[in-house]
Parts: structure tokens; C-alpha cells; sequence
């Protein structure tokens, strides 16, 4: 079932790939996380690697750029062998990667992070300012990036970070670029000119290799695609012939029906959450809505719509003010998270590493966190009441692991987020927001994620589901506020929840007439 | 699906126990061991009675900074607060023996626990509310502690009155079926302590404040009220010590707990306590204790190192841990 293209089909310029990689294999201990892969990447093509969580990528990934080496198989670059021993070595052979999370020091400003390491010096070792910043102001506008070279890193946007970070990881001659996840940060919008840097790149005949999770971006880049499925290659693709829904078939190594649960047909009256003129100085301006009981309600919007910050003020983590809150017809006023989480309130945050999880911890700590008071009776922490409630919740939520005693930093992305869930779940909220419940998880978590939520509404709970995944949002709210600059700049429903019209509201001041419960300000 | 880690962090390959959690008992045991080969004397009952008698103080005064350190803080006022709990105490306690008799040294005692409680109070007070640093704030009330107890004895020295001195004396040198009772003390200490910061939702909240604030803040735990309350512990500890310190000296001066920091947070942070936070080791604190203690005493009985040393080999022991600690957890 492979197809790889035979290497006479492309290489009328070309003789060889210009990385090539034969039967890798890593194995980490015992434990073989690779094995025999092998792979090729020529000059001016887009390469997807796609699999799920656990299937390699990563581990790839860091293989061929140095920052693991194989425990077999080796590395050929223009057809001759080549061993990396550390990431510098990868660079020196021109493979940038551009990391999937944002490393730059926000202290710093883009030139001294795009230099970092490899600073321009004059005489004497002195810095050369002058001499890097307007290197660094080059590249970025190679790249179409129109920050300062003089900005901090922290004062710029997420976007303008990724774009910075790609100007870094293209310093200098590059002949494969890696992108590991590269949107995973992005909102929809900023993934365009992304999308466009990458096209530029190939078109100088840079040799892409692309990672991912979002099917429908390999299906709009990639031109081969090659799939792994539990350390394994399962094939190397043409793009061509390739639909989403196969791709997913592959990854999961079955056919793969549909992502969403099927809509629940209900009649929704009954409010769970009503907000009436909220306001977060900065962030929200004047939002008012309802959430139905059973509703599955969906907040869309950019990065810095507000929709966060308006649940971080909700919580009593931001100073903010409401006219009326009220949690089942009952007014409330939240003044901190316990406060919030025994009137039945759960917030999920959208940084499960930063906000959710204590990483280091072992998993019964992390579960139990935010609901103490279910394993502490009168005398103290009851240690095995604590063990059967992680039984509990790794069976109910589907937690995969090898053992109890790993720690919560070691899960998968899907797995974290499955614990995460579990742990405000622990509280039995009767209303939960849930902040991008899927960012950078597999098709299989998320899947399985999309399906509890669902059994939560049907459960008789309520809830918001944040996301700049369009489609998530889609396929799986009954309804869909947007927000846009703070403010809620449409509701959508029924046939209206397009992508379309998502992304028109989530950008556009629309005073449209679907907005009965929006209130248009602008 | 397999859940096979994409790429395992380093610290789990293989070791499930890590050398903070068993490195300070395999040190304790290494150092009983040379000692031994040095000086037969060293394991004589009545040098290690001696030499884990004077860990004592450090110990508990530790066991409180084990708290403090594992919520994210660090508290460098403790030498100084024990030296003023001292004078605070043996002032009281003079000013109360004319009117209650011995009466006056549990009652010395209270007044020198809610001292502690008080300061350890305003410390965490200062820190959480006024929102700076713990290194700074301690920093600064560790000159204030230390000017008040100079300016209490007038730069000289508070000897606790004559007639308190015979009553008080067993708290340090008595022992009970030949356990020394300063050992007894911190030996109750720590199993309290260790109760509360492994059994209770307490200890729990320390550890998570310490690991991560955000998380903690967004588990609906109020990270000041934890943090404040460690400080608090610290400074009952620092009491606690104190009322075992009084009788041994029978005295306040200005150098009373001079240093003292130094040898709490190096025991800390031998006993697999982290720094930074996130990871708190009651047991090891102790055993830090008493290694620090252990090396002093083998140091004045063997004669290879002049005794004058034994802060500098103190202070290369607090280095390798925490060289230790770092290579352990890549």
C-alpha cells in the first residue's frame, strides 16, 4: 500500500533526496518508541508526518535534527551518511526546526533571542548591536513579519512569537525545514501567512517536513504524506489522493466514521448560567448571555477576544464586574476558584501544563487537587480512598498509562487533558467551561473528549465549550456565541454555524440580523 | 493506541526512587562510617547522644523551613528570630518569677510561642500581601530581629534569672529512659510535621503552591493563605527550638542563632527538600540536621581538618546537594 513516488518521477533536477532517512530506530531503556522508518525528502516538497500522540513523530522529528541520536539506522544527507551528535550539527547541515512550543526568552527583545548563542561581535568581543538588528530586521521581513527587531519578546503577540521563532530556526543556509505543530498556537486567521512562509520556503526548493495534527492542513500543504502509527511507518502517501477522513483511517489503523457524537435532539429551556453585563477592564466589554441547562454552548473568537479573561473574571482571578450572575436562577458571586467550585461552577483552563496540572506530581495528587475534601476525612488524606478514585477516573475517562506511579508530565497531551478533565469533574460541577479542550491532542483523545462532553450534557450538566477550532466548535455545540474584541459579535445556531460565518463575526464588527442574542455594539 | 511517551522525560529511565529521597540516609550512613573508622569513639552512646542533642535545634528550626522552602519561599530570619524569641522569653520569664515562681517558664514558654507564631506571622504577611520576594522581605526582618534582641541586651547578654535556672535545666539535659529530651522534642516535631505535610490537605496545598502557583491558584487553592501558614509554622519551629535553646546557654546574647539560616536551609536542602519548591522531605531535613552536626563533631575529633573549617565544609556539603539534586533529575 505504499506509494511513494518513485525517486525517477521528481528527480529531473534532483538526484537525491536531500535528507534521507533508513530505518530509524529509538528506543528509550527498554522501551522502543521507533522502529524502522525510513523516509526521504526531496528539494521543493511539502512532507507531512501525521500519526497520533505516541505514534513517533516527535521522537522522529528530534532524530533528524539532532537532539536525539538512533538507536539504528542512520541519517544520509545528498545520499552520503552523516551522524548528528547534537542539534548545532543538524543546523551545520542546513535542517532548521522550528519548535512546536514558543522558546524564546520574553525578556529579551527578537533580535537578542533571534541571536541567542550566536552572537555578531565586533572588536574586542563587544556586541555588535547594530550589525544584528538589522540581520534580524532582514529575516523577519523574509518572512513577513513586521515586528521591531527592538520589541521585547513579551510585549508581542503569540503569532509574531511563532514568526520570530521561525526567523530563528531559519538563521542562516537551511535546506529542510522541520515544523513541529506549527499552528498548534495559531488561530485561524494566523495561520495564512504561516501558510504562505511555508509556500515561499518551497518554492525556493527548501525541503519541508511538516507535522501535524490538523488533517485538513496536510490536505491543503502537503504533497506526500507519510503515516505513523505506533512507532511504525504505515506509508508514504501522495497527497493527491489523500482525504482527511483517510488519513485519520490510517493514523487510527481503522475506518473512522465520524469525530463528533451524534447531535442530540432536546428541548433546551431551563437556565443554567446567566452573565448579565460582565466587564473585565481590558479584555471584555459589556457581555451579556445565557447558557441553557444541558446546553453544549460554543465561544468562538480569536486569541485575545476575551474569552478567557471573561471566565478568569468570572473565577475572581481578574478584577472585573457583573451587573447579575446567576447559577441556576440563584444569584452568585464568585470571589475565588473554591468559591466558584462549591456553588457547582468548573473551569477547565486552556493551559493544562501552566494552569491544570502539577507536571511533576504524581497523577492521585493531580486528580484530587482541587477536591481535597473527597479524600480527607476528619483524621487526614485517606491515601487508598485517593488510589480508587484515580481507578475510578482512569477507567471512566480512559486514561491510558503504564503504571499509577508515573507522573502527570510524562502523559500524553490527550491523557493530561483526560486528567485534567477528571479533576474538575471531581467536584461535580453542575455547569463547566471548558477552555479548548482539544489544543494539541490526537484525533483519538479528542474524539473521546468530544464524546464526554457529551455525556455530560446528557447527564443533565451544562456546558461552555471555548475554542479556535472552528469545526470543534461546530460539530459539537448546539450554539455558538462569538466574540470579538470583548465583545459578543454574533450568535449562531442551527445551519448558521458555518465556518464562514464564524470566522466573519470572529473578525468583523458584522451588525448582523443574526445576532438577536449578541449584543452588536459596534 | 499505545501510550508510549513521544519522548520519555530523561528523569524516568529506570530510577523509580531518586537519590533525594535516599541520598541523605546513604550520606548519614557513609559519614557514621568513617567517622567510626577515624575515631572508635565517634559511635560512643554518649557522642551520638551528644552530637544528635545538638542537632537538635537546627532540626526543628529546619522542619519548619522544610515547609516554608517546599511552598516556594524561603525564610532567612530564622537565626535572628530564635535569638530574639530567646530574649523576649528570658525577659519574660525574669519579669514573671517574683510574682509566679517556676510558674514563669511555661508561661515563658507560651509568651515564646506566640512570639514565633507572631513573627512567622508577619513575615508571611509581608511576603504574601505586600507580594515581595520572601528573600528580600526575610532579608530585611532578619536585620530587625537581629537589632531588637542587640538592643534588648543592650549588646550584652540576658542570663535567665538564677532561681529559673535549676528548674529549666532538664528541658535541655534531662532525658527520658536515657533519651535525650531535645531529641524527644524534635523527634515529636517532626512526626507532627510530617503527618501535616503528608497527610493533610495542608501539606498537600504546600507542595502545590510550591510546584506551580497557577495551579494551585486555578485548584482553588488560596496560595496566600498556604504560604502565610507556612511561615507560621516556621516561626512556632523557631520557638519551639528557642524553648529548647534557653536552659543550654541560659542566656540571650547578640550572636545567639548567629548563622543559623545557613545550616537550616543547608539541611533543607541535603534532606532532598527542592529549592525551588514543589518537593518537601520532613525526614530528610532531619537527617540533614544531624549530618551537619555529625560532620562539625568528626571534624573537632579528628585532627585532620582544623575545626575553624567546619563552615566552609559545611558549605561545600550544601553545593554537592544540590549538585545532586540537579544530576538526579536530569
Amino acid at each position: 500500500m505504499t506509494v511513494a513516488l518513485a525517486p525517477s518521477q521528481r528527480t529531473d533536477a534532483v538526484a537525491a533526496p536531500v535528507l534521507r532517512a533508513e530505518r530509524l530506530a529509538k528506543a528509550f531503556g527498554g522501551v522502543t518508541v521507533l522502529s524502522d522508518v525510513s523516509l526521504d525528502i526531496w528539494p521543493g516538497e511539502i512532507h507531512a508526518v501525521i500519526g497520533e500522540n505516541g505514534a513517533g513523530k516527535s521522537t522522529l522529528m528530534r532524530l533528524l535534527s539532532g537532539y536525539l541520536h538512533p538507536t539504528e539506522g542512520g541519517l544520509l544527507i545528498d545520499g552520503a551518511p552523516i551522524a548528528f551528535h547534537a542539534p548545532k550539527d543538524a543546523e551545520a547541515a542546513g535542517i532548521a526546526l522550528v519548535h512546536q512550543e514558543i522558546l524564546l526568552a520574553e525578556a529579551l527583545t527578537v533580535t537578542e533571542n533571534i541571536f541567542i548563542g550566536r552572537e555578531i561581535t565586533g572588536r574586542f568581543g563587544s556586541l555588535d548591536e547594530r550589525a544584528m538588528r538589522e540581520a534580524a530586521a532582514a529575516e523577519l521581513a523574509e518572512i513577513g513579519c513586521k515586528v521591531s527587531p527592538r520589541a521585547r519578546v513579551g510585549d508581542i503577540s503569540l503569532a509574531n512569537r511563532q514568526l520570530v521563532q521561525i526567523a530563528k530556526a531559519l538563521h542562516g543556509t537551511h535546506r529542510v525545514v522541520i515544523f513541529d505543530e506549527p499552528t498548534a498556537v495559531l488561530t485561524h486567521d494566523e495561520v495564512d501567512p504561516l501558510f504562505d512562509i511555508i509556500l515561499e520556503l518551497k518554492q525556493r526548493g527548501v525541503a519541508i517536513l511538516y507535522i501535524s495534527h490538523r488533517l485538513d492542513e496536510v490536505e491543503r500543504l502537503a504533497d506526500r504524506v507519510t503515516v505513523l502509527r505506533d512507532g511504525r511507518k504505515v506509508g508514504t502517501y501522495d497527497a493527491a489522493g489523500l482525504t482527511p477522513q483517510r488519513m485519520a483511517s490510517l493514523m487510527v489503523g481503522r475506518e473512522f466514521s465520524s469525530l463528533y457524537p451524534p447531535r442530540l435532539e432536546r428541548d433546551l429551556a431551563e437556565p443554567a448560567l446567566e452573565i448579565e453585563h460582565a466587564s473585565v477592564p481590558g479584555f471584555v466589554h459589556d457581555v451579556s448571555f445565557t447558557l441553557k441547562k444541558g446546553e453544549i454552548l460554543g465561544l468562538a473568537g480569536m486569541i485575545g477576544a476575551g474569552r478567557t479573561e471573561l471566565f478568569e473574571g468570572l473565577l475572581g482571578l481578574r478584577p472585573a464586574s457583573f451587573a447579575a450572575v446567576r447559577l441556576h436562577g440563584r444569584p452568585v458571586h464568585f470571589g475565588s476558584p473554591a468559591q466558584a467550585m462549591a456553588a457547582g461552577f468548573g473551569y477547565l483552563t486552556e493551559d493544562r501544563k501552566g494552569k491544570g496540572l502539577l507536571l511533576g506530581e504524581r497523577l492521585a495528587p493531580n486528580l484530587t487537587l482541587a477536591a481535597l475534601v473527597r479524600v480527607h476525612p476528619v483524621t487526614g488524606l485517606d491515601l487508598g480512598r485517593e488510589a480508587q478514585l484515580l481507578g475510578e477516573a482512569v477507567e471512566t475517562y480512559d486514561i491510558r498509562l503504564h503504571s499509577r506511579d508515573v507522573r502527570a508530565g510524562q502523559l500524553s497531551g490527550g491523557n493530561q487533558q483526560k486528567l485534567l478533565l477528571a479533576k474538575v469533574m471531581l467536584n461535580d460541577p453542575s455547569v463547566i467551561v471548558i477552555d479548548e479542550p482539544t489544543r494539541g491532542i490526537d484525533i483519538a483523545n479528542k474524539s473521546q473528549i468530544y464524546a464526554f462532553i457529551q455525556s455530560l450534557v446528557r447527564e443533565g450538566r451544562s456546558c461552555i465549550v471555548i475554542s479556535s477550532e472552528m469545526q470543534e466548535l461546530i460539530g459539537l455545540c448546539d450554539r455558538i456565541l462569538v466574540m470579538r474584541s470583548g465583545r459578543i459579535n454574533g450568535e449562531l445556531s442551527g445551519d448558521a454555524m458555518t465556518e464562514s460565518n464564524v470566522a466573519l463575526h470572529a473578525t468583523s464588527s458584522v451588525a448582523s440580523k443574526e445576532t438577536p442574542g449578541g449584543n452588536a455594539h459596534d | 493506541m499505545t501510550d508510549v511517551p513521544a519522548a520519555p522525560p530523561r528523569a524516568l529511565q529506570g530510577w523509580s526512587i531518586g537519590w533525594g529521597d535516599v541520598g541523605p540516609f546513604l550520606a548519614l550512613g557513609a559519614l557514621v562510617l568513617i567517622g567510626f573508622l577515624i575515631n572508635p569513639d565517634f559511635l560512643s552512646a554518649n557522642n551520638v547522644a551528644n552530637v544528635v542533642t545538638r542537632s537538635a535545634f537546627i532540626a526543628i528550626i529546619a522542619i519548619g523551613a522544610t515547609f516554608v522552602i517546599s511552598s516556594g519561599g524561603l525564610d532567612l530570619s530564622v537565626g535572628s528570630m530564635a535569638a530574639f524569641i530567646t530574649g523576649v522569653m528570658i525577659l519574660f520569664m525574669n519579669w514573671a518569677v517574683p510574682s509566679f515562681g517556676t510558674a514563669a517558664i511555661p508561661l515563658g514558654m507560651a509568651v515564646a510561642l506566640v512570639t514565633g507564631i507572631a513573627c512567622g506571622l508577619l513575615n508571611g504577611t509581608i511576603v504574601t500581601m505586600g507580594r515581595i520576594e520572601p528573600f528580600i522581605v526575610t532579608l530585611g526582618t532578619m536585620g530587625i530581629f537581629r537589632a531588637l534582641i542587640t538592643y534588648m541586651t543592650d549588646g550584652g547578654t540576658v542570663a535567665i534569672d538564677r532561681s529559673l535556672r535549676e528548674a529549666y535545666r532538664p528541658v535541655y539535659f534531662g532525658n527520658v529512659l536515657g533519651v535525650p529530651i531535645p531529641i524527644l522534642v524534635s523527634l515529636a516535631v517532626a512526626l507532627v510535621a510530617a503527618y501535616v505535610l503528608y497527610r493533610t490537605r495542608f501539606g498537600r496545598r504546600c507542595i502545590a503552591v510550591g510546584a506551580n502557583e497557577d495551579v494551585a491558584r486555578y485548584s482553588g487553592i488560596s496560595v496566600t493563605r498556604v504560604r502565610t501558614m507556612a511561615f507560621v509554622i516556621q516561626g512556632a519551629c523557631v520557638a519551639i527550638a528557642a524553648i529548647c535553646y534557653v536552659p543550654r546557654l541560659g542566656a540571650a546574647t547578640p550572636t545567639t542563632g548567629l548563622l543559623w539560616e545557613l545550616q537550616v536551609i543547608t539541611a533543607v536542602v541535603i534532606g532532598g527538600t527542592a529549592l525551588r519548591g514543589g518537593r518537601g522531605r520532613i525526614w530528610g531535613t532531619v537527617i540533614g540536621a544531624v549530618i551537619l552536626e555529625f560532620i562539625a563533631n568528626l571534624m573537632v575529633l579528628s585532627d585532620f581538618v582544623s575545626e575553624y573549617l567546619v563552615a566552609a565544609v559545611q558549605g561545600v556539603i550544601i553545593i554537592i546537594a544540590m549538585l545532586i539534586q540537579r544530576m538526579s533529575k536530569r
